[in-house]
């Protein structure tokens, strides 16, 4: 039988009202990945996660499970996962993401964290206080428990004194600059992502990267944020030749990620036409700009398809100092990546 | 042919939403011909249901309801400018509140759109 979405989508409510987010994450776990970084704490601008990143792995790993319950007779017996979630934290449990995963995603972050230091951008970080935007209660339509989220969100702002934000992904920039002025009176705080930030800021790349490129623009920031020129431009300033697959730019074809948690099978099938459409161009590697077409087209693609996140390749022509020893700035060699179906 | 029923509290609730706008729409297909997931109910039979206060037959269509990407691809093409994935969060945010029972931000003394705005 198919997953019980009331049981699955009330789950996800449950926690976001007593836990904070869909799919809670410690404060520890979400920032981790700044160790080192000497980002300064809050700000009037500040780099603002929420979480989406960090969250990735541990969403990977839940609809891995999801997948395996799919379609069996375990998904009838799901409502008693959402009973036992309301006592006990079962996404912590449940959900084990691989190193790998967490590693990479933690990458990304530290990736777009340098390239605005390196481009002589001024920014703080919330630390504990950087919190899950809603995205996912908002595509679920649950207004009313994002309505209140929302407004925990904007007070945390407030208390630090934030005015302006850079995000990080498509979903907390369309949350945060497209649908919380909506929800909360009074919400006059600047929301710009990364991409926008480092565009206007003009920085020079420090050495040229002569390889092509194709783009996976993300439906969001596509459609909706119009965010469409500002990475081809930081690509090309680069030296990467951009190549468009045949759904390109406002008319970007979806990875299948929004609904990846509710019907898995759809989910991946919808991925695995995009994939096909990237990979008629012919290009030597994907780039991706959204966290969740990432861990859904990687997975699609399953190691034949070279992709990585945009930040990544950006970082690679505009870093300065030598990559951590943690760091792995060459994507070609880092994939396939068997993370995705590993542990 | 069975008979269909009119629910007066649901075509209520969709005629005061300022949402809902698929009474715009102009039946082209265009939506159901870009869909990612081929839905070819949606939206045009599925807001028709929703706009006549069909909620059974609504009610019916609650997985493909929730298995729309809300990607916006229909809403680009759409030669009409109906708000295709506002529309199916309006119809996501009934079902949550009246079949799954969660805080959809819907006040049974107010309006709907009240609630929402």
């Amino acid at each position: 039988m198919p997953l019980p979405t009331g049981d699955i989508v009330g789950l996800m409510v449950d926690n976001l009202e007593k836990r904070g987010s869909v799919f809670p994450l410690s404060a520890k776990k979400a920032t981790r990945w700044a160790e080192g970084l000497e980002i300064p704490h809050g700000g009037r601008t500040v780099l603002y996660t929420g979480s989406m990143y960090q969250l990735l792995p541990y969403i990977i790993a839940m609809v891995r499970l999801l997948g395996r319950v799919e379609d069996t007779f375990l998904a009838r017996w799901l409502f008693m996962g959402r009973f036992a979630n309301r006592f006990v934290n079962l996404s912590a449990i449940g959900a084990r993401p691989s190193r790998a995963d967490i590693d990479r995603y933690n990458q990304i972050l530290r990736s777009i964290a340098r390239l605005l230091q390196q481009a002589g951008v001024e920014f703080g970080y919330l630390y504990e206080d950087d919190l899950y935007a809603g995205a996912l209660a908002y595509d679920m339509g649950v207004d009313g428990a994002l309505r209140t989220h929302a407004n925990r969100v904007h007070a945390t702002l407030r208390k630090h004194g934030v005015q302006r934000v850079i995000t990080l992904d498509p979903h907390t920039t369309n949350m945060l600059r497209s649908v919380y002025p909506t929800m909360i009176d009074g919400f006059d705080v600047e929301v710009k992502s990364y991409l926008e930030v480092l565009a206007e800021a003009g920085a020079e790349p420090l050495q040229r990267i002569d390889e092509d490129v194709v783009i996976h623009d993300s439906c969001l920031y596509a459609r909706s944020e119009g965010v469409i020129d500002e990475p081809r431009r930081l690509l090309e300033r680069a030296g990467y030749t951009v190549k468009e697959p045949r759904d390109s730019r406002n008319l970007t074809y979806c990875c299948g990620g929004p609904i990846e948690a509710l019907f898995p099978s759809k989910s991946h099938a919808v991925a695995v036409q995009r994939v096909e459409q990237l990979r008629e161009v012919g290009g030597k590697q994907v780039t991706t700009m959204c966290p969740m077409c990432l861990a859904s087209l990687g997975k699609a693609a399953d190691g034949t398809v070279p992709m990585e996140d945009i930040s990544v390749f950006l970082d690679r022509a505009y870093r300065a100092e030598p990559a951590d020893a943690t760091d792995e700035s060459d994507v070609g060699a880092r994939l396939p990546d068997p993370s995705y179906e590993g542990s | 042919m069975a008979a269909v029923q009119v629910d007066l509290e649901f075509a209520e609730a969709v005629a005061t939403s300022d949402e809902f706008n698929a009474w715009a729409c102009l039946n082209c297909g265009i939506c159901s011909a870009v869909c990612p997931l081929a839905i070819d109910l949606m939206p045009r039979r599925l807001f028709r249901y929703a706009i006549l206060g069909l909620k059974d037959q609504v009610l019916e269509e609650t997985d493909t309801i929730f298995q729309c990407l809300l990607c916006k691809l229909c809403e680009e093409n759409c030669t009409s400018n109906v708000h295709i994935a506002e529309n199916v969060r309006f119809l996501r945010s009934y079902i949550d509140d009246e079949v799954f029972g969660l805080d959809a931000g819907r006040s049974k003394e107010e309006p709907y759109a009240a609630a929402h705005r």
